[in-house]
């Protein structure tokens, strides 16, 4: 399944993401906006280059037409001279409220201060099917650079008309239309007197090259910065109305189970709101305590079905997989030239199996909602990545008109992909329908450990064929259950399978940072490493031979470079990289590990990433989310496992659930390639998914033991 | 249910409510006070941090009966007026932060630390803010944070010496 997007660029044909609502009807008379926002212009960006070329093709647009549909933008400079900016996207801690205000203060040439970001707000922003798969720099950068290089030119168009001059021979800066040779000078502001100007942009709106970005491309601290060292910023955790309640809900013993009775008196007694509706069992109480203990007051009856454990998971995976189905039916299937043959002339064959756990996301803010209901009419603040999906998930749950909600993200304590879903607004709105009252739910660690969604558990088994020479002839590679992203070889493989299978999850899975990229190259690049070692060749040189992507070739290289790739090591010590293509982007990763060959402790020393995503928009913010990608990334290399039984997570907190700490840092070092001849691209995920198997390859490297399953040392070396 | 009194960032605070309840619940719901977060409820990640006479406690497993009449400082009393604490300045300076939830735990943390040791060694660094999990993983830049903090305080810690 394969969905193109405005820029032409595929999206990810990931079946966890895929789960957008209709696209939303927006049908605002121009009217509308300033009367919301006051006079000035509103520069509107349309996802469908038709409909720009239609709407745009008059110029501006008459007084009292409807503006047109797909809008996915829009920009506002007012009177006031405030931009306003406003995108269905959301902050999750990736800093696009940063990036996306660079991007227009670039364009409209004015200070980055002065423009304002309205956020995932279902009913003051367009529609956005959500904040995931970095998609927000290849897409909603570009079309808010757009917008506000629109907006300049209407700027240069009105000056030009006052002054009578020729709109090509003004120069825009801080804030200012300059004509340089009458020394003219006017105020965006000063020319907005009044004016209520509505323009869409065109397909073909020329853009600043990146050559000549001033404010983008340059470093720029988080705009809002000064809140969050304050404490002032509000999470949705954090979110208050007046007569609030407190909100908990029943949690089931086991996964799937369903309510036989429940005995919820003492907890009526107690002056909590009871809600008893279906399998929701749920309390409002004026603080948390009254509402826990009201919880604990009540007796519920639970019936369930044995589940298995993460100790039978892999069989169950493969098994399941392929009772009942067509292996290639429901997943992605890719295969070219034949590989059967080429199999079976190859010099050497080697097959082998990989297999990745299910993992947490562990946001540090747990899931929050505050919801409110005015008559019929639901607001709900709520973090999440999809405020437009959550939206949806409302009108379905309570029977509601589009129009009837409102859902609002206040910037969240992240995501990782982690947080597309709307469980606790839904909680919420549930008991504040019954309470008459606005209600928080606030999700305990261990609710979201146990009640959100995992990293999806897969086995993966490689099948490859080699020349003696190192020339790869035939690629096999079946993955059951983790995903299809980045599951096609970017080697030169004349001859290959690829194939997806879907497999009916024992446990609740969804995105994460990467997806299934992480596994998939996990098993391709330990893989591609085996292969090296058994023909006695340098890992390097293997991938080199076998790989024709330039770009993929010079993170290879500048990242072995600045590794210093060939050196010799002393015992313990060990290298390994891994690579690969994602999202767009390029990345190869460099580790250092040191094994205690007594206590088995693995230890990894040092990262080196070579990355290269395009033009570079923000190169402090970039070494920022490769560092952070690079750190969660130990996480999942490492040590964390969810690990259940009979649908019961057991290691559910975390103080039993291992996240990277700071002891656990590597020295970490970025080479950055900046390609100005290309287009942007978001770099929240690619970074991480060279980190495993390079890990996993210094370990071999390091002990001659290769480790085939994430995570590689949840305790140590010596008992894994 | 008793009345406890509370000094928390120089203000006076009277809180009706059991001595067991956390001092967190007490910050975030009694008094509004939302700057500590909750991420764990059982002292593992730090992002609920607070000083309490100075030293660094997760409030989420402090009774707030436990701390009546000591010095509770939170994010919301560091700054003076509009004149940010040097440790958050160079959180802001370093940018070390993504989705910043750990912020204010990491910067309560720090400035734990600095009372106690003026110019703290990486290691030193590293092995008190362990407890303090940035999911985000900034790390890196939150150290180097803390190092540009703790070179920022120099100057005014030996010009006191001096006087």
């Amino acid at each position: 399944m394969r969905t193109k997007t405005n820029a032409g660029i595929p999206l990810e044909p990931e079946r966890y993401e895929l789960r957008a609502a209709a696209p939303y009807r927006f049908d605002l008379d121009r009217r509308d906006f300033f009367k919301f926002l006051g006079a000035g212009v509103v520069v509107v960006s349309v996802l469908k280059p038709a409909i720009v070329a239609q709407e745009s093709g008059g110029g501006r647009q008459r007084r009292g037409e409807s503006l047109p549909q797909q809008i996915d933008a829009w920009l506002h400079l007012g009177e006031n001279g405030k931009v306003t900016a406003y995108s269905g996207k959301v902050e999750v801690g990736q800093n696009i409220r940063t990036s996306l205000s660079q991007a227009v203060a670039e364009e409209l040439r004015v200070p980055i201060d002065r423009i304002e970001m309205v956020m995932g707000d279902t009913q003051l922003t367009p529609f956005d099917m959500g904040t995931f798969g970095s998609r927000t720099t290849p897409t909603m950068n570009p079309q808010l650079r757009k917008a506000a290089a629109a907006t300049r030119e209407v700027l240069m168009g009105l000056a030009a008309s006052q002054w009578k001059t020729d709109p090509q021979q003004l120069v825009a800066s801080d804030g200012k239309i300059v004509d340089p040779k009458s020394n003219h000078s006017i105020q965006y502001a000063v020319l907005l007197k009044g004016q209520q100007i509505t323009q869409s942009i065109s397909a073909d709106q020329p853009l600043t090259p990146a050559t000549e970005w001033k404010v983008a491309g340059q470093p720029a601290l988080k705009v809002d910065g000064r809140d969050f060292v304050t404490g002032k910023h509000r999470y949705p955790s954090d979110q208050k109305l007046p007569n609030m309640l407190y909100g908990k809900v029943l949690r089931q013993p086991s996964f799937n189970a369903t309510l036989v009775s429940a005995d919820t008196k003492t907890a009526e007694q107690m002056g909590a709101t009871v809600v008893l509706d279906g399998n929701f069992v749920g309390v409002a109480a004026p603080s948390t305590q009254a509402a826990e203990a009201a919880i604990a007051a009540i007796h519920a009856e639970w019936k369930s079905e044995p589940q298995i454990s993460n100790k039978e998971l892999f069989d169950f995976l493969r098994k399941d997989a392929t009772q009942g189905k067509d292996p290639s039916g429901d997943g992605d299937h890719y295969e070219t030239g034949s590989v059967d043959q080429a199999m079976s002339s190859a010099d050497h064959r080697l097959q082998q199996t990989y297999t990745v756990s299910y993992i947490a996301h562990v946001p540090l803010e747990p899931r929050a909602a505050l919801a409110n209901w005015d008559g019929d009419q639901l607001t709900v603040w709520t973090g999440t990545q999809r405020p437009f999906g959550v939206r949806g998930q409302l009108v379905e749950a309570f029977h509601l008109p589009e129009e009837k909600v409102r859902v609002l993200m206040p910037d969240t304590g992240s995501g990782y992909g982690g947080k597309h879903t709307g469980e606790t607004a839904i909680e919420a709105a549930r008991l504040a329908r019954a309470a008459k009252r606005p209600v928080k739910v606030v999700w305990t660690r261990e609710e979201e450990f146990s009640w959100a969604y995992f990293r999806p558990a897969g086995v993966i088994d490689v099948v490859s064929g080699v020349r003696g020479d190192g020339t790869i002839t035939a690629w096999e590679f079946h993955n059951y259950n983790s995903g299809s992203a980045g599951i096609r070889t970017y080697y030169e493989v004349p001859n290959q399978r690829i194939v997806f299978h879907e497999v009916h999850s024992p446990l609740r899975q969804g995105s994460y940072r990467a997806l299934a990229a992480t596994a998939n190259h996990f098993a391709r690049e330990s893989h591609m490493d085996e292969l090296a070692h058994a023909l006695k060749m340098d890992s390097l040189e293997f991938r080199l031979k076998n790989l024709k992507n330039e770009r993929l070739r010079a993170v290879f290289e500048a990242a072995a470079k600045q590794f210093g790739w060939g050196k010799s090591k002393s015992p313990g010590q060990g290298f390994g990289m891994g690579g690969g293509y994602e999202k767009l982007g390029n990345i190869a990763t460099f580790a250092e590990v040191n094994v205690d060959s007594k206590s088995g402790d693995v230890r990894v020393m040092r990262v080196v990433s070579g990355f290269e995503c395009g033009a570079i928009v923000n190169p402090d913010n970039l070494r920022n989310q490769i560092e952070g990608s690079n750190v969660q990334g130990l996480g999942g290399a490492l040590f964390e496992v969810i690990e259940f039984e009979n649908g019961k997570i057991l290691n559910g907190r975390l103080s039993q659930y291992r996240v990277p700490r700071f002891s656990d840092l590597p020295a970490l070092e970025t080479v950055l390639l900046d390609r100005k001849d290309i287009p942007s691209v978001g770099a929240g995920e690619c970074p991480m998914i060279g980190l495993a198997p390079a890990i996993a390859n210094a370990i071999f490297d390091a002990t001659g033991v290769r480790l085939r399953a994430l995570p590689l040392v949840p305790n140590g070396l010596k008992a894994s | 249910m008793s009345t406890i009194h509370l000094a928390i960032n120089e203000k006076s605070y009277g809180v009706d409510t059991d001595p067991k309840t956390s001092l967190l619940t007490v910050l975030r719901e009694h008094l509004d006070l939302t700057g500590s977060k909750y991420g764990c409820g059982e002292g593992q990640c730090g992002a609920c941090t607070v000083l309490i006479d100075g030293k660094a406690q997760r409030s989420c497993i402090t009774r707030v009966g436990s701390v009546a009449g000591k010095q509770i400082t939170t994010i919301e009393g560091l700054a003076k007026g509009d004149r940010l604490h040097p440790v958050q300045q160079a959180f802001l300076d370093e940018d070390a932060m993504q989705c910043a939830y750990c912020t204010s735990g990491m910067i309560m943390s720090a400035v734990a630390l600095l009372q106690k040791n003026a110019g703290p060694a990486e290691k030193e660094i590293i092995d008190f803010m362990d407890g303090n999990v940035c999911r985000c993983g900034t790390y890196p830049r939150i150290v180097r944070a803390i190092q540009r903090a703790a070179k920022a305080q120099a100057p005014a810690v030996a010009k006191g010496v001096s006087r």
